[in-house]
C-alpha cells in the first residue's frame, strides 16, 4: 500500500509569545514493510531546524522561532510504500534491549486494577505469550469505549482505566501497562492509519503498542483497532509512552492562550490517480 | 554492639596523635569561655545567613544547621589513604556511567543485573550511546565515608548527582579561624579555602570542544525555595560565575544562551543543581517550570557540558551501591581501597529472608531515599515501626537494602552537659577534570547532637564540625 500522509497542526496565539521552541519527532525510518519514498516537514516560521536522532532511534527536529509569533504550522507531508507484516517488526533500529520496556512510567503505571485486569486476561488465554497478548488486545478494546472528551495528552492509563474511557493514546498506554504488569516489555508507537472506511481527514495521529514475544521479536497491536498492525499501520516513533514519543513537545516562553488545530489526512496514493 | 571508636581517645582511651594539642586545649580552656564561643558562633551564622529548609515539616521554615566548634582531625597519614581511595572511586565510577550508557560491558560480564539498571528510575534512556565532554559524567562527588576502628574506613553512600554541603566546609572553617586563631597556631592545617578555585579550574577544563579559549561558566539553580539555595548562591559568589534560573537561559540553534542586559550569551558550562526530572520540559517532565526547554537537544549536539551528567543517578542508587567493589575491580582491575558497608540486597531471596530475621540488628534502607528518610534503624525502633518496615520488605523486597548498625567512630562534640562523643561521618569532595582529580583536603563532618544517635544528616537533627586535614 502506498500511504500518503498530509499533516497540519496550527498554534495561533492570541497574545503572541515571545518564542517558541519544539521537537518534533515525525519522520519515519524504513524497516521491513515500510519504505519512505517521500518525506519533508515545513515550518511556517523562519527558523534553523536542526536534526537529530534520539535515544530511542527515533528522528527528531529541533527548531526555535523567535517572536512575537502570532500563528505557526508545522507541516508534514509524505507517501510510504506499506507492506503487511502481520504485525511483525523486522529491521528496525533497536537501541536497547526488550528489559528496557518493562520500565514503569508515571503514564503507564499500572495500579491494582490494571494488575488484576491484566492478570484475568492472561488466565483467559493459552499460555504463549502470542495468545496473552491477543486476549490482552481484545480484552482492552471491549474494556474501554473510545470516547475523545474526557482524557488529554497527559492522562495516565490509571485514569483512564478508572472511567473506562479514552483515546488510542489511552488504550495504548493501558495495553502497555498490562503487559508489563505480567513481565512482557511493551512500548509506544506514534504514527498515522490509514482506515479503510472512506475516511481520509482525520483530526489527530494514532497510536498503537508493540510487544516482544521471545522467538518473534517485537509485534505491533493497535487496542483502539483491535488488531495486529498491517500495512495500513505508518510507525513514526516509538518510546516507553506517549511523552518519549511524542510528535511534538514544545514551549512558548510567554504570550496568552493559544488555539491548536490539527488536520490529519491519510490516504492512498493511488486513489487519487483513479479519481 | 561494641564501643565506638573515638577519634580522640582511640578504643582504650590513650590520645591519637593528631588530637594531642586539642586534647590538651580542651584541658585548658574554661568552659565559660568555650560557652561563649559556641554562641558567638551561632551568631555569626546567623548573622551570614547559612540555612536550609527541611522538607516535610509543616512550617518548612528555614533552620541553622548546629555547628559543633570541637573540630575532627584527620592525621596526613589517614588522609592519603582516603584520598587515594575516593580518587579510585570516583574513575571507577565514571567508567561504569560511560559503560552503562555506552558499551553496557559490565550488564553483559554481569557485574551488575540488567533490571537493576534498566528498570531503575534514575537509568536515562535518554543519555543512552550519548558523548560526554571528555568521558566525565561525574565532575562532583560527595562521597561519604565512617569509620569504625583505626584502620577501617567505609563508604556509606556516593552521591554523584548534586552532593551539597560543601559551602558549611567553607564557612565552617570561615568561622574558626575567626574564633580560636589560638588553636590554628598550635596546628598545621591544610587549607580549603582553595576549593572555589579548584572548582573552578575542574569546570573550566571540561567546556565543550565548541566553546571558546574562555569558556562561560554558570551554576544553575532551582531558585529560592529550594533546600539549598544558600549553597547555591554562596558558591556562585565564591567562583565569581552567575546564578541563573531556568528562566534566564534559553536554547537557540542546539546552543544554550543567557540573557544578559548586554544581549545573548553563549554558556558552556552549567553546574546544575537542578535535579534530571526538572532540567527540560521537552525531554523530562513536561510540567518543569525551572528547567531550559530544549537544553537536552543542545547538549546531546556536544555544545554545552552539564556537571554533573544526566543520569549519574545510576551509580549512586542504593540498590547499585552493593555492587561498587565488583565495579571497582572490574573497570580498574584493582582492589578497592576503600570498603563498602557489608549490604543486603532485600530483592534477592536468602538475603530478604535474613534481614527479616534479624531486622532488629540491622539498618533498613528504601533505594531511592536520601536524606535519611525512608530508613528505619533496627536497634532503636519501636515494634509497631518494626513491624510498618516488615510488611513494606514483603510487598516490595526490591525497594530496600538493609546493612548491619555501624558503630560509627564518635569525635568529643559540645554537648549541654559539657564535652560527650557523639557520632560523626565525613562527606569530602571529589572534583574530576579533563587535567585531573582535585580533592581539597578535609569535607564535611556531620555529627548527630543526640546522644547515641547515629542519624547525622541536617534534615535529622544532625549538626556539622569543621575537619581538620593535620599537613604532616
Amino acid at each position: 500500500m502506498r500511504i500518503q500522509i498530509s499533516h497540519d497542526t496550527i498554534y495561533q496565539y492570541a497574545n503572541p509569545p515571545a518564542g517558541v521552541i519544539q521537537i518534533l519527532r515525525m519522520t519515519p525510518r524504513n524497516h521491513d514493510g515500510q519504505y519512505v519514498s517521500a518525506w519533508r516537514i515545513d515550518i511556517s516560521a523562519d527558523c534553523r531546524v536542526d536534526a537529530q536522532e534520539d535515544s530511542f532511534g527515533n528522528l527528531t527536529h529541533t527548531f526555535s522561532v523567535e517572536g512575537p509569533v502570532s500563528e505557526l504550522n508545522v507541516h508534514v507531508e509524505g507517501e510510504v510504500d506499506t507492506d503487511d507484516m502481520h504485525g511483525l517488526v523486522r529491521g528496525a533500529i533497536e537501541r536497547f534491549p526488550p528489559a528496557l520496556f518493562l520500565r514503569e512510567t508515571p503514564l503507564t503505571a499500572p495500579d491494582p486494577a490494571i494488575r488484576d485486569f491484566a492478570t484475568a486476561a492472561k488466565a483467559s488465554a493459552k499460555a504463549d505469550t502470542l495468545s496473552i497478548l491477543h486476549a490482552l488486545l481484545t480484552a482492552v478494546h471491549a474494556e474501554l469505549t473510545f470516547d475523545v472528551d474526557p482524557t488529554h495528552a497527559a492522562t495516565t492509563a490509571q485514569e483512564s482505566f478508572a472511567i473506562k474511557r479514552g483515546v488510542c493514546q489511552d488504550l495504548t498506554h493501558i495495553f502497555i501497562a498490562c503487559a508489563r504488569s505480567i513481565g512482557i516489555p511493551a512500548r509506544y508507537v506514534s504514527g498515522y492509519f490509514f482506515r479503510n472506511d472512506g475516511v481520509v481527514e482525520q483530526n489527530a495521529g494514532h497510536a498503537w503498542a508493540e510487544a516482544f514475544i521471545e522467538g518473534l521479536g517485537w509485534v505491533g497491536f493497535d487496542a483502539a483497532n483491535k488488531i495486529s498492525t498491517t500495512d495500513a499501520h505508518l510507525r513514526v516513533a516509538i518510546g516507553l509512552d506517549y511523552l518519549s514519543a511524542a510528535p511534538i513537545r514544545g514551549t512558548r516562553y510567554g504570550g496568552g492562550d493559544e488555539a491548536l488545530t490539527v488536520r490529519v489526512h491519510v490516504d492512498q496514493a493511488m486513489r487519487q490517480v483513479q479519481g | 554492639m561494641a564501643v565506638a571508636f573515638d577519634e580522640m581517645t582511640g578504643q582504650d582511651g590513650t590520645i591519637r596523635p593528631a588530637y594531642k594539642e586539642l586534647s590538651s586545649w580542651l584541658g585548658e580552656v574554661r568552659p565559660d569561655v568555650l560557652d561563649y564561643r559556641r554562641r558567638e558562633a551561632e551568631l555569626l551564622f546567623r548573622r551570614i545567613g547559612i540555612t536550609f529548609a527541611v522538607y516535610g515539616e509543616a512550617d518548612s521554615q528555614e533552620r541553622l544547621i548546629p555547628f559543633d566548634v570541637i573540630p575532627r582531625i584527620i592525621s596526613a597519614s589517614e588522609w592519603k589513604l582516603l584520598s587515594r581511595g575516593l580518587e579510585q572511586r570516583v574513575k571507577a565510577i565514571n567508567a561504569y556511567i560511560k559503560d552503562i550508557y555506552g558499551k553496557r560491558e559490565s550488564l553483559r560480564a554481569g557485574i551488575v543485573p540488567e533490571d537493576l539498571v534498566f528498570q531503575n528510575p534514575v537509568f536515562r534512556p535518554e543519555m543512552n550511546g550519548q558523548k560526554v565532554p571528555h568521558d566525565i559524567y561525574v565532575h562532583i562527588a560527595g562521597i561519604d565515608i565512617v569509620r569504625v576502628d583505626s584502620e577501617t574506613f567505609y563508604v556509606l553512600e556516593d552521591n554523584v548527582r548534586t552532593p551539597s554541603g560543601v559551602s558549611y566546609m567553607l564557612e565552617n572553617r570561615e568561622i574558626m579561624l575567626r574564633l580560636f586563631p589560638e588553636l590554628f597556631s598550635r596546628h598545621r592545617i591544610a587549607p580549603v579555602e582553595n576549593y572555589p578555585d579548584e572548582l573552578l579550574a575542574t569546570l573550566q577544563s571540561v567546556a565543550p570542544h565548541s566553546a571558546a579559549a574562555e569558556p562561560s561558566v554558570v551554576l544553575l539553580t532551582p531558585g529560592v525555595y529550594n533546600s539549598a539555595y544558600y549553597e547555591h548562591s554562596f558558591l556562585a559568589d565564591k567562583l565569581g560565575i552567575e546564578l541563573v534560573e531556568g528562566r534566564d537561559l534559553f536554547v537557540k540553534g542546539e546552543e544554550v544562551f543567557m540573557r544578559t542586559t548586554q544581549g545573548p550569551k553563549r554558556v558552556d558550562v552549567i553546574y546544575r543543581r537542578l535535579d534530571d526530572d526538572f532540567l527540560d520540559p521537552l525531554a523530562f517532565r513536561p510540567d518543569s517550570a525551572l528547567g531550559v526547554p530544549g537544553i537536552m537537544s543542545a547538549y546531546q549536539a556536544g555544545n554545552v557540558t552539564l556537571a554533573n551528567a544526566v543520569g549519574t543517578g545510576i551509580a549512586d542508587d542504593k540498590a547499585v551501591y552493593s555492587y561498587m567493589p565488583e565495579i571497582v575491580k572490574f573497570f580498574l582491575g584493582e582492589e578497592p581501597i576503600l570498603k563498602n558497608v557489608p549490604t543486603y540486597r532485600c530483592r534477592e531471596e536468602k538475603h530478604l529472608t535474613y534481614v527479616l530475621d534479624n531486622i532488629e540488628q540491622l539498618v533498613v534502607k528504601e533505594v531511592h531515599g536520601s536524606g535519611g528518610y525512608g530508613m528505619l534503624i533496627g536497634p532503636t525502633a519501636d515494634k509497631a515501626t518494626i513491624a510498618a518496615f516488615k510488611s513494606k520488605l514483603k510487598s516490595q523486597p526490591a525497594n530496600f537494602i538493609a546493612q548491619p548498625t555501624l558503630a560509627l567512630s564518635t569525635c568529643p562534640t559540645c554537648v549541654d552537659a559539657g564535652i560527650a562523643p557523639r557520632h560523626v561521618d565525613l562527606r569530602p569532595f571529589v572534583l574530576t577534570g579533563k587535567d585531573k582529580v582535585r580533592i581539597v583536603p578535609g569535607g564535611l563532618t556531620r555529627v548527630a547532637l543526640k546522644a547515641g544517635s547515629l542519624v547525622v544528616n541536617s534534615s535529622q537533627g544532625g549538626g556539622t564540625k569543621d575537619t581538620w586535614v593535620l599537613d604532616s
